[in-house]
């Protein structure tokens, strides 16, 4: 049973999405919604234990051996990132249940949560497919499930923003097929470890140069890198609050994890001059990323839209770790994934349980709702102190061991290091013009309807589990540290 | 209780007590009260207990978290640590005691919140007291910070805010962009281990040195050194006892102490002594003392005055330290409590004036001594000992810092000492002389007497430590005297 778990990762949430389709009362099929993500969650977490005791685990759909057949495969890597999708999926869906209610027609739910699951599917599919062909198929899944649920809510201005992002999106696919279909041509095979062997003999023709550039485009486009964010800000900002709260926490992070995994188990090691490449190509642009980020969460006056930038600057500072090809930058990059994850899933929880007090999105209409709400703003507060990266919280190991990272480069130490600082101060500063309109301006008048209670200690759970990875972050630095062993082949 | 249990308790009391005074804040305030006092005394003794195992030689350490091979959340205890959380936790005390008078006396809001993050800032200035590895200094420095920005801006108003931005921006931006790639550095090269002599020599060159000790000092925000001293009067819209405890003893203290153990337990100030890239650091103390006084001549808010009195007698630690000689060491830590017995009794003195008269203005204060005897009395003890008059503790710790200063021929720091006296004379004198000898100018509101008697007794329990302390200084110096035993 144990030897199935990969197939089922996907499976089960797959299979459930039509039959939530038929079940009418929202709130069963909600809870169906979530049995099944907590379901596909404790398989992430007991993958996470079988491959951090026995190493990497190989399943062949149908016992048909790759090359021939379609392989899954879950290592250190993999198991981190199930664990990421899997954990965000069923934590926003379990403290999401009256926000949705609120902005999504009850006639409508049971679609949107058959669009969920298709999109936790998805997601999960992209991270156990040892196939590079699998992984385009499963991120048209959830791009399409993920479509969907941006538009489902009542927000007009949803419908531009997510077709921009459709084109966006398809444009990254698209290129990403596009170098698929070039490495097919040139090896003959889409499994990945089969590619990587077969790859060398092949390393200076054209098209394999070619399909790097692509691969990487398409893949960084998917992943919001800067300036290839456009679509990002304002799809986070109007979708339905609990639909950013699962995407911002997972889906650009999934691109991110493909970006790795094919450029370091393909190219790096074959490719001639494909490492310095990725760096010259990417550390410019996470460090704009970072500052552009930040400047841009600085002024904007929408709540979600300051957040939903955050997240372009903090791809950067995954991306600049990834890009420093260290393993401390690299372990500082897979663990800020996890700890991002945490910070910015609590913080749109949390802001989506306020608004529904708010009258609009502007910041404005959060103004003493901290009075009101002391506790999801004190959880919003926390994971804000995570993201800024305040010893103590999650987010200071990952942007220490980032720091550390840049310290053992050879040259530009000093830039890279200010960059990384300032937006640190950066991130101070949107966080607490957040905080200030939150705490400081007298409560809001009119009636004082509460917040559902268990959205709220679910909230107040992930806030404090970002101070407890922070201080004990035993679970995710292994993960992290056995990831990056992975992607540096220290694990071979 | 062993040395290990000391210590986890010293930041669990605090910690607990937080909790504690939440729950009983919603019963009564005096409950509330009651918490908070039985937390306090709690930590003072068990921090007394620790203090006089490690006069007697004891010491220890206990990793709490174990975050990845290279980095821990590690607890241990030395000398100046042992002293620096002895002085806070027993100033607390003091301090409960006028924080009822005053918070009920000027009918505040939010006590319980007051309270708590008092609480919790006390638990964070453990925390830098006990830091056994520069990663735990860090985290508990930045929790220090935030715990107190709340007491800073108790009061909620615009210019609150605008003051607290000022405290926060310029503490996190200090402690971000040079304190932390500091630590970081440092913590690659050695692991950022504390021990008693340093650990640096042979690993760095002299520059590099100097560097690092430049990004220590100035991303050290809460020694106040300048040009980083703005935050300290901008934070004096807190409420006086947040004043008097945290902004003249646990958290500027925590700055200055920081430093000193870097220097004594990073680099070792033997070897410091010997680099001629680290003399500035003598200098830009120097500077910050001579110029926060001449600044501190012209204000004429009572607590803004206090505020860059402070910022001048946190420099006086700062240059002692960096005279890099054992006498002077040892008159850095005097200073430390002989300046807290002494700065404190001023803030509860303002505070009792203001609660008292609603007067914040040096201008407004003639006669007052007529109406306030005791409250003044305590005002002129803490006065004479930020000069250095004998029979005050202030002059056992200058007397220290001299010595110190002849052993290593430094100059400079003699002439600031004595400049400086001359410039404490003349802006605490005139106060002292108008408030006693002067006829009431400006009439008060309603007639006063002395503020609430809480006040007044812990203004004179701390006014009479900062005499006891020119007569009864033996136990500090014992302890402290370990830290140089290494030092030649």
């Amino acid at each position: 049973m144990l030897s199935h778990l990969p197939i089922l990762q996907v499976v089960v949430p797959m299979l459930m999405a039509p039959l939530v389709l038929l079940i009418q009362p929202a709130r069963l099929a909600w809870a169906l919604t979530l049995a099944t993500s907590a379901l596909a969650f404790a398989i992430a977490i007991n993958l996470v234990q079988l491959t951090t005791s026995d190493g990497p685990m190989l399943y062949p759909i149908g016992g048909w051996e790759a090359p021939y057949g379609i392989e899954l495969q879950v290592d250190g890597l993999s198991a981190l990132f199930l664990l990421i999708v899997s954990g965000a999926s069923t934590f926003v869906l379990l403290a999401g249940y009256q926000s949705l209610i609120s902005e999504i027609k009850e006639s409508k739910l049971n679609w949107f949560f058959g669009a969920w699951l298709l999109a936790l599917a998805g997601l999960l599919g992209i991270v156990v497919s040892g196939d590079a062909f699998n992984i385009f198929v499963f991120m048209e899944i959830a791009s399409l499930a993920s479509y969907v649920l941006i538009a489902g809510g009542p927000n007009r201005q949803a419908l531009p923003a997510v077709f921009k992002y459709l084109i966006m999106g398809t444009i990254g696919a698209t290129f990403y097929l596009i170098g698929i279909g070039l490495i097919y041509i040139m090896t003959g095979t889409l499994n990945m470890s089969d590619i990587a062997t077969k790859l060398p003999s092949v390393v200076d023709q054209t098209p394999i140069l070619v399909a790097a550039g692509f691969i990487s485009i398409g893949l960084a486009l998917k992943a919001a890198i800067f300036p290839m964010h456009a679509w990002l800000p304002n799809t986070y900002c109007f979708a339905p609050n609990m639909v950013t709260a699962f995407l911002a926490a997972c889906s650009t992070k999934i691109a991110i994890y493909v970006l790795l995994r094919v450029d370091f188990t393909l190219f790096q090691s074959n490719l001639i001059g494909h490492l310095i490449q990725f760096k010259i190509f990417l550390i410019p642009l996470a460090c704009m990323a970072i500052l552009a980020g930040a400047y841009m969460a600085m002024r904007d006056t929408l709540a979600k839209k300051i957040f939903a930038w955050s997240s372009v600057g903090q791809v950067g500072y995954i991306i600049l770790g990834a890009a420093l090809v260290s393993h401390s930058g690299l372990t500082s990059a897979l663990l800020h994934s996890f700890n991002h994850a945490l910070a910015k899933g609590t913080i749109f929880i949390g802001i989506g349980l306020l608004a529904l007090q708010a009258k609009s999105g502007e910041l404005s209409s959060f103004a003493g709702l901290g009075r009101r709400h002391p506790l999801a703003a004190i959880a919003i507060t926390i994971a804000g102190l995570s993201l800024v990266g305040i010893p103590g919280t999650a987010g200071f190991l990952s942007k220490w061991l980032l720091i550390q990272a840049v310290f053992e480069q050879p040259n530009g130490v000093i830039a890279l290091l200010a960059i990384v600082l300032v937006s640190s101060l950066m991130s101070v500063v949107y966080l607490a013009r957040f905080l200030e309109t939150l705490f400081f301006p007298p409560a809001p008048a009119g009636s004082e309807p509460t917040l559902p209670l268990g959205a709220t200690a679910i909230l107040v759970m992930l806030a404090l589990s970002s101070i407890y990875f922070g201080l004990a972050p035993a679970l995710p630095m292994e993960l992290a540290t056995q990831a990056a062993d992975t992607l540096l082949g220290y694990g071979k | 209780m062993s040395i290990e249990q000391q210590l986890i308790a010293l930041l669990a009391i605090p910690a607990l007590g937080a909790v504690l005074i939440g729950v009983m804040g919603r019963l009564h305030p005096n409950s509330r009260e009651a918490a908070t006092f039985i937390t306090a005394v709690m930590l003072a003794s068990v921090a007394w207990s620790l203090a006089s195992a490690v006069a007697h030689g004891a010491r220890g350490e206990i990793v709490l978290s174990q975050l990845n091979a290279a980095l821990s959340i590690k607890l241990h205890i030395e000398p100046l640590g042992a002293l620096f959380a002895t002085l806070a936790a027993s100033l607390w005390i003091v301090n409960s005691l006028y924080s009822v008078g005053y918070m009920r006396g000027n009918k505040e809001k939010h006590q319980t919140r007051f309270y708590i993050f008092f609480a919790i800032s006390i638990a964070a200035a453990m925390g830098v007291a006990l830091a056994g590895n520069l990663f735990t200094l860090f985290l508990f420095y930045e929790l220090l910070t935030l715990s107190t920005y709340p007491l800073v801006t108790h009061k909620g108003d615009q210019a609150t805010i605008k003051s607290a931005r000022i405290y926060l921006g310029i503490l996190m931006g200090t402690s971000i962009t040079l304190f932390l790639p500091a630590v970081i550095w440092v913590s690659m090269i050695n692991g950022g281990e504390f021990t008693l002599g340093g650990t640096l020599q042979g690993k760095v060159d002299g520059p590099t040195a100097g560097l690092l000790l430049a990004l220590f000092t100035f991303g050290i925000g809460k020694a106040a050194v300048m040009p980083i001293h703005r935050w300290l009067p901008a934070a004096m819209v807190a409420p006086t006892p947040v004043s008097a405890l945290l902004h003249a003893v646990a958290v500027v203290k925590a700055g200055v102490f920081s430093i000193t153990k870097i220097i004594l337990y990073i680099f070792g100030a033997d070897w410091l002594f010997s680099l001629n890239t680290t003399q500035w650091l003598v200098w830009i103390s120097a500077f910050t003392i001579i110029s926060a006084s001449i600044v501190a001549l012209r204000q004429t808010n009572l607590k803004r005055l206090l505020a860059y009195s402070t910022i001048g007698q946190l420099s006086y630690v700062v240059m002692a330290t960096a005279i890099l000689k054992p006498m002077a060491e040892i008159g850095a830590a005097l200073h430390m409590v002989a300046h807290a017995f002494g700065k404190i009794t001023l803030f509860f003195a303002a505070g009792a004036i203001y609660v008292a008269s609603k007067k914040i203005d040096i201008t407004e204060l003639a006669g007052i001594a007529k109406r306030m005897p005791i409250t003044m009395t305590a005002f002129t003890i803490g006065a004479l000992s930020m000069i250095g008059v004998p029979p005050t503790g202030g002059f056992v710790s200058k007397w220290y810092i001299l010595a110190g200063a002849f052993q290593a021929d430094n100059f400079l720091a003699i002439f600031t000492i004595i400049t400086s006296t001359a410039l404490n004379a003349a802006y605490f004198l005139p106060i002292i002389y108008v408030a006693w000898f002067m006829p009431e100018t400006v009439a008060p509101k309603k007639e006063h007497g002395e503020a609430p008697l809480a006040m007044v007794i812990a203004l004179s329990i701390t006014a009479l430590l900062a005499l006891g302390f020119f007569f009864y200084n033996a136990p500090v110096l014992d302890l402290e005297r370990q830290l140089v035993e290494v030092m030649q």
